[in-house]
């Protein structure tokens, strides 16, 4: 990026800013398998036209051999889409929709950590590609949700039947969704939103 | 057609044990994905700086300020984010982060630190985003 043409680096369109009241925000965080729809769902309900961020990830294990290059050799750039909710003129909302490598959701620090919680977008054609990132949310107790996209062409499984297949406890949400509709988007996060403050009510949030 | 099935994990308990022996605990650690680190993330100070960290400019640009820093306390004339600050100027996250941590330093920015997930959760904070939700 060109710097000192400062003048001219695109920023936020006069209303997509923030008012100076904005004191801190939250997060929740999309996963799923690629295709599933999380940019989809993420510029559905986001207030602000989706942006990108980047980091750059490097390979730091002992014995490869650096001889021959630069460290650029074995960087891997990992995008991530997100949006933004205002939720009052003092709270603010992003959603990340989570890169396609899965091997590197985990090591962004801090990216589930301090979200407030996660939705885990799947497809039923392709339902074992969100088993691997459901143990990793359950290892680091990141309470989430279940929302499965529905493609015309998917199998349709009756609740009950997913919950026993995904092995999960019967608090968890388990809904269907269209992440194309900003309606059913918003009521995937209604549902997280709900599912957390009951957790809260019981205790049970760690 | 019935579906593939899945096991449920349980939530790792803080601190991790440490590995029995050279043979032991070898399952994480040994993982591929290990070998993958965030450039550059040596840096205590970074590491608090989160993606939805809010960015606010205390002052406008001085003649001192370099070109990266006069484009950030622009873009922040009004609250930003750390990711939409990163998003905007094509940067890395971690990259943007060095240079708000000097910023910081500098007294030039002020950062407001978000809302994180706690062993004692806020009920009016998720009761403030249903509410707004709602509003969609
Ligand atoms: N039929 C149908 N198509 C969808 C739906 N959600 C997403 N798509 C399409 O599936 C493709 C992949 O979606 P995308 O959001 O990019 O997936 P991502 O890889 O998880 O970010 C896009 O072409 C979407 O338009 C859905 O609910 N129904
Ligand atoms: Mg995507």
């Amino acid at each position: 990026m060109d710097f000192n043409g400062s003048d001219t680096i695109p920023g936020p369109r006069t209303e997509d800013q923030l008012p100076h009241t904005a004191q801190a925000a939250v997060k929740i965080v999309i996963v799923g398998g690629f295709g599933v729809g999380k940019t989809t769902m993420v510029g559905s309900v986001s207030e602000i036209r989706p942006l990108t961020t980047e980091e750059t990830m490097t390979q730091a294990g002992i014995g490869i051999d650096d001889n021959y290059g630069s460290d650029s050799k074995t960087a891997t750039t990992v995008a991530m889409d997100f949006g933004r909710i205002s939720i009052t003129d003092k709270l603010v909302l992003y959603l990340f929709g989570t890169p396609g490598q899965e091997r590197f959701w985990f090591l962004w620090n801090g990216l589930f950590e301090g979200a407030l919680g996660a939705v885990v977008l799947v497809d039923t054609r392709r339902l074992e590609v969100s088993f691997d990132v459901m143990g990793r949310l359950e290892e680091r107790g990141v309470p989430f949700v279940v929302a499965v996209n529905t493609f015309p062409d998917a199998p349709r499984y009756p609740v009950e039947e997913l919950r026993t297949a995904l092995d999960l406890s019967p608090d968890i949400p388990i809904l269907d969704c269209d992440v194309r509709r900003r309606a059913s988007s918003k009521d995937v996060l209604m549902t997280l939103t709900r599912f957390l403050h009951s957790l809260a009510l019981s205790g049970a949030l760690t | 057609m019935t579906p593939p099935r899945r096991k449920r994990r349980q939530q790792d308990l803080p601190p991790p044990p440490p590995p029995p022996g050279p043979a032991g605990g070898a399952k994480k650690s040994g993982s591929p994905e290990r070998l993958f680190t965030i450039a550059g993330s040596v840096d205590g100070a970074r590491a608090e700086l989160d993606l939805v960290t809010l960015i606010v400019a205390r002052s406008a640009p001085g003649p001192a300020a370099s070109p990266e820093q006069a484009a950030v306390l622009r873009l922040c004339a009004a609250p930003l984010s750390v990711a939409e600050l990163s998003a905007y100027l094509q940067l890395p996250f971690s990259a943007m982060t060095v240079l708000i941590t000097e910023l910081i330093a500098a007294e030039l920015v002020q950062a407001r630190a978000p809302i994180v997930r706690q062993a004692l959760p806020d009920r009016s904070l998720l009761e403030a985003v249903m509410h707004g939700l709602q509003r969609l």
